[in-house]
């Protein structure tokens, strides 16, 4: 089970990287976060899972599709990425990336008593706590990160109405 | 909730260096924003894997808690993000993002 998602995991996330289109790329990605989802709930963390779907694959890629569709992506955008992405550009990042793939294979090679996950579930009461608890300011600093995030995305967003208001 | 199955620490952890490793490829191989945002997504999941299945690993609800950090911070991210997208298109009318390195108002 957690190798089936974790196959699907990795192929629809390449797919999303190499596609032309951006809202097959944004499908994609929503695969890529439902197989994550699977293995986070088969790891013993339901309530992560859950939030994995409602926000990432609810809000945050509505948000991209959003922006996809008030953008009018249309076909000459399709053709325009395809002449972005020349088979020339492909080569050095993925010798990096093979490279750093070897790099953290080889720092795994030592350990060879593997530590196994039996998947015992972490309930989301004992989370909550922890939350609550000995996570308290990190609470308060991601409120205080969402309201600058908040402030942010508004005057980004209501400079671009002005401007448009006006001509 | 029995403990039904038996997965290598490592093998989540292999799974989550090639989600990053995927990401950071499509980071640099893409121009358009849109795709860049989107293999950061991918990348902070990667790394959200990677704290969850340490969480698992020792049974502590931790991990857990940094993953909804970092979703906090992927949904910060991606709005103000897609903000400034909005903006390139509006000034440059293109989301190559070679033509946003002047950086002046």
């Amino acid at each position: 089970m957690f190798y089936i998602a974790a196959a699907i995991a990795v192929s629809s996330s390449i797919l999303a990287v190499t596609r032309k289109n951006a809202s097959h790329a944004l499908l994609y990605l929503v695969l890529t976060l439902l197989a994550l989802a699977t293995i986070f709930f088969l790891l013993g963390a339901p309530f992560a899972a859950a939030l994995e779907i409602v926000i990432y694959a609810g809000a945050i890629v509505v948000l991209f599709l959003f922006v996809v569709m008030m953008l009018n992506l249309g076909r000459a955008s399709v053709a325009r990425e395809s002449q972005w992405l020349r088979p020339g550009m492909w080569v050095l990042p993925a010798i990096m990336s093979g490279v750093l793939f070897g790099v953290f294979g080889l720092s795994f090679l030592g350990t060879e008593n593997a530590a196994q996950i039996e998947g015992v579930m972490v309930p989301p009461k004992q989370v909550g706590e922890s939350l609550f608890t000995t996570y308290l300011l990190g609470v308060e600093l991601a409120g205080v990160l969402l309201l600058g995030a908040l402030v942010g995305a508004y005057h980004l967003g209501r400079r671009y109405l002005d401007e448009r208001r006006e001509e | 909730m029995d403990a039904v199955l038996n997965i290598p620490l490592e093998h989540v952890l292999f799974l989550s260096i090639i989600l990053f490793l995927i990401g950071a490829f499509g980071i640099l191989i893409r121009r358009n924003v849109i795709f860049v945002l989107l293999s950061l997504e991918i990348m902070m999941n990667a790394a959200a894997l990677a704290f969850i299945a340490a969480g698992a690993r020792w049974g502590e609800p931790d991990g857990q808690v940094m993953f909804m950090f970092i979703l906090a911070l992927a949904a910060a991210e991606v709005a103000v993000g897609l903000g400034l997208v909005v903006q390139l298109s509006r000034r440059f009318q293109t989301l190559d993002i070679d033509r946003a390195e002047e950086l002046n108002g």
